[in-house]
């Protein structure tokens, strides 16, 4: 091939949900884009995480975003042309002792100005509405709005819209060098092309921290990889999304019929691939029924892990680089960055081209972290 | 030395009992693992306690290959750790996950032989999901095992020599066979003859079969396919097509596939690097040509690994034990490079008698494109052609993988061990791409569905108790 060069108002780094939004909605504001990505657009955390699309249970910073990211799901379909399974089923956050209702109780009052419209029931109500939920049920915490969405389907969209509204996207092209000088990004690929962009954006994922120091930035990011199962599909029993207080659990009901069932964490079998550990997908198999006994008959036909990226403080990095002008980042979600996936493409759409961002995105600084990382240590903790 | 290797041999059908009869001669006392009652594989699949038909009987010419077999595997119970009815399905960091009368465990090992066999490999045709439709393997263990037909009345269509031998086994075994639709056409079956001849006696069964099928008057059919079954409760009716046009035959029973499919998931799950093989016009795991593969004390024996035959099944399981010998600085035996010599020869002539099965056993010509909208190719997801089609236009899906992802096929209960050949195919004609630049379904656990509700899983070696002895 050819070494020829390219050159774009803004290039993207990484085709999960993050860069394929940003990248439809530079398009919107009528930038020139290219996107870079190593394998396929979405294939990755942003294809294969568990599809929960839940605000409830974020920590309130990220609540403006998520509200934001609320009002486009709303709009998906018009948007990508396809709803890509996208529903407000509901999502229930369960509490398993009157401890964990407790905490429920607080987040719906600490969230009140945020307008999730969250209500608490106890064990008994719950069970009346939702008569397939077990004893352990002690209460939880109701987010009607929330919903679930396929996974495999939303990033590809995101994608597909971008390349029809004029941004190109390049998959399996990986960045091999990079580099700025005179305010202008110079990206290699293994494809042999050369793209030249005033504007970066960073949106790779578990592996954005690579670009990051290439800038002289590092961050304390570490992988962590969740465990994913699938049962064969069930006639409809279960309406809603559900979480657990204190972690442990999520389940679902996709469209088809399969309960998409997740928790615990797998292990990194190199560094692009991962799997549940068996230990994990016993756990998550023992819990799930303990909570939901219609699963008792039910078989898992498939699972699978993938890899995510966290920070210390399980929040993402969002904003503008400290060393690089015209680098933004976009990275980091602990294991929950679909929601509000395509607000953040969004706020960085903006940062792009207007330099601010009506959204507020301060918490999320690359500066929160020193230039030395040495003293930090990074664990990603049990699930959400 | 000895007590400290594990081996475990996955796949009890005529590689895992070679394989397995190699490391006792040897000294190692192996674990068999299995997903039958009883051991043989498909090929030499026993049956029940209380039946009481004769070898020849069940295994026709193969008679006397199936006892020796069995024979063998008998008078290795005492020396193995034996465990039928159990399906790994996974596995990780030195260990198989097993799953046994609903219970799963886990078993260590230090060096493994998979010997899983293969299915039918199914190309749909309209109304394939009918009651009465089966694959030829399937048709074929209902007869050896339960000594009962699928039907009264039954079409065979396909191709492959499993084709002519399934269709003499009903006609012997006194069931009507009322027409063979073999895809291929005769041309190509006298063009494959000098290849053939490689295995003189296994071409020799294959000519028997079809002079005695037509000696019967039962109508063998070229270059024919099997467009549509249709029926109001089952089959009862296929229209079949050929050069003159369309042809009804009434009928209760269908048995159809086209050769093989090997069962590769667990050697994908242990990490073992795949390579497109030309002849099997299939990914496969790669091996040397004892069976060693990419990962250490990780060997690959019989049709798991490529489609060979039961014969060269028995012999890949013995090389691969004999490579696990070696490489584990075991004593070996006097003749072991002669013999190994031997073995690697004999292969080697048998693939070029696969070659010759590869020119005289073709798919319908075209068969993807000539499929069409409405052909269910995924029956666990109930995904037609049209289905694949329509997604590949709408999100430029290339490979398999990805289009699993767009639009289900494969997603459903079997993971796609049925639907993947086919999927396959439809992908790499709506693309114009290859067979194999469509790449391969990855694999993934649990290899066969587990259930939810277990016992609790016992530790490293608990499932010790459950050996047989």
């Amino acid at each position: 091939m050819s070494n020829s060069t390219l050159q774009c108002d803004v290039a993207i780094v990484g085709g999960g949900i993050v860069g394929t939004s940003a990248a439809l909605a530079l398009r919107k504001l009528g930038k020139t884009v290219i996107l870079l990505e190593r394998d396929l657009c979405g294939s990755r955390s942003s294809g294969v995480n568990y599809g929960g699309v839940r605000r409830q249970g974020r920590s309130l910073i990220q609540l403006p975003l998520a509200q934001r990211a609320h009002a486009i799901w709303e709009k998906l379909s018009d948007l990508l042309g396809s709803a890509c399974e996208y529903t407000r089923s509901g999502h229930l956050k369960i509490a398993r002792s009157e401890a964990d209702l407790a905490s429920l109780i607080v987040y719906k009052e600490k969230s009140e100005p945020f307008g999730l419209g969250l209500k608490i029931y106890s064990g008994t109500q719950l069970r009346e509405f939702y008569p397939w939920l077990s004893e352990r049920v002690v209460g939880g915490s109701l987010c009607a709005e929330d919903g679930h969405a396929n996974p495999r389907l939303v990033s590809p969209a995101f994608a597909n819209a971008a390349i029809h509204a004029g941004a190109q996207i390049m998959e399996r092209t990986q960045v091999i060098e990079i580099s700025n000088s005179n305010g202008l990004f110079t990206l290699t690929t293994s494809t042999d092309q050369v793209i030249e962009a005033p504007i970066l954006l960073n949106c790779a994922g578990a592996w954005a921290s690579f670009v990051a120091e290439k800038f002289n930035e590092p961050v304390p990011m570490v992988s962590a990889h969740p465990t994913m199962a699938v049962t064969e599909p069930m006639p409809a029993f279960m309406s809603l999304s559900l979480g657990v207080e204190g972690g442990g659990i999520y389940a679902r009901q996709a469209f088809r019929g399969n309960c998409v069932i997740g928790g615990s964490r797998g292990f990194a079998l190199d560094e692009l691939r991962a799997r549940p550990s068996r230990e994990a997908i016993q756990l998550v198999l023992a819990r799930s029924v303990e909570l939901l006994p219609q699963l008792k008959h039910a078989s898992i036909i498939r699972t699978w892990s993938g890899t995510e990226g966290y920070l210390p403080d399980h929040e993402p990095v969002i904003g503008p680089s400290r060393t690089t002008p015209g680098l933004f980042h976009g990275f980091g979600f602990a294991g929950s960055g679909f929601q509000i996936g395509p607000a953040v493409g969004e706020v960085l759409a903006e940062l792009a081209t207007l330099g601010k961002t009506s959204t507020p995105i301060d918490e999320f600084s690359i500066s929160r972290f020193p230039s030395v990382l040495s003293s930090i240590t990074t664990t990603p903790g049990d699930l959400p | 030395m000895t007590k400290l290797i594990k081996p475990v041999i996955v796949g009890a059908g005529p590689a895992g009992i070679r394989a397995a009869q190699t490391l006792v001669a040897h000294g190692l006392r192996p674990t068999v693992i299995d997903e039958s009652v009883k051991w043989g594989g498909q090929i030499y699949r026993q049956q029940p306690g209380n039946f009481s038909r004769t070898a020849k009987q069940i295994y026709g010419f193969e008679a006397g290959r199936a006892d020796a077999v069995l024979t063998a595997m008998r008078s290795l119970l005492p020396q193995v750790d034996y465990r039928p009815n159990t399906l790994v399905w996974n596995a990780e960091g030195g260990q198989l996950d097993l799953l046994n009368d609903g219970q799963t465990s886990v078993i260590d090992f230090t060096d493994i032989i998979i010997a899983t066999g293969a299915t039918d490999r199914i190309l749909p045709f309209k109304g394939w999901t009918l009651p009465g439709v089966f694959s030829l393997g399937g048709a074929q263990v209902a007869l050896k095992f339960q000594g009962c037909a699928i039907g009264k009345k039954v079409v065979f269509a396909g191709t492959g020599p499993l084709l002519y031998l399934v269709a003499f086994q009903y006609a012997k075994a006194g069931a009507n066979v009322v027409a063979i639709l073999d895809s291929s056409r005769l041309s190509l079956q006298v063009k494959a003859l000098p290849a053939l001849l490689n295995q003189p006696v296994v071409l020799a069964k294959g000519m028997y079969y079809v002079a005695w099928l037509k000696a019967q008057g039962i109508a063998i059919h070229n270059d024919a396919s099997p467009m549509q079954a249709s029926g109001a409760h089952g089959v009862e009716k296929l229209i079949w097509r050929n050069s003159q046009g369309d042809h009804t035959l009434d009928c209760d029973a269908i048995a159809t596939g086209y050769g093989l499919r090997s069962e590769s998931q667990l050697a994908d799950i242990l990490d073992c690097k795949f390579v497109f093989v030309n002849s099997d016009n299939a990914w496969m795991p790669q091996k040397d040509q004892v069976g060693r593969s990419t990962e250490a004390h990780v060997y690959l024996a019989g049709d798991g690994s490529g489609i060979q035959g039961a014969d060269a099944a028995e012999w890949a399981g013995e090389l691969a034990g004999l490579a696990l010998i070696e490489d584990r600085h075991i004593e070996s035996k006097a003749n072991h490079s002669l013999r190994v010599r031997q073995l690697t020869h004999q292969l080697q002539k048998r693939q070029a008698f696969g070659y010759g099965l590869n020119t005289a056993f073709q798919d319908p010509k075209s068969w993807a494109r000539q499929t069409t909208d409405d052909v269910v190719i995924c029956r666990c997801e109930e995904i037609t052609a049209g289905d694949i089609r329509t997604s590949v236009q709408a999100t430029g899906a290339q490979d398999l993988n990805r289009l699993k992802a767009m639009c289900r096929v494969g997603m459903g209960r079997c993971q796609g061990r049925m639907c993947g050949p086919a999927a396959t195919e439809i992908l790499a004609d709506c693309t114009q791409q290859s067979v194999q630049l469509v790449g391969r379904l990855r694999g993934q656990a649990p290899i066969k569905p587990i259930p939810f509700v277990q016992s609790p899983a016992t530790n490293a070696n608990g499932a010790n108790t459950k050996a047989a002895a």
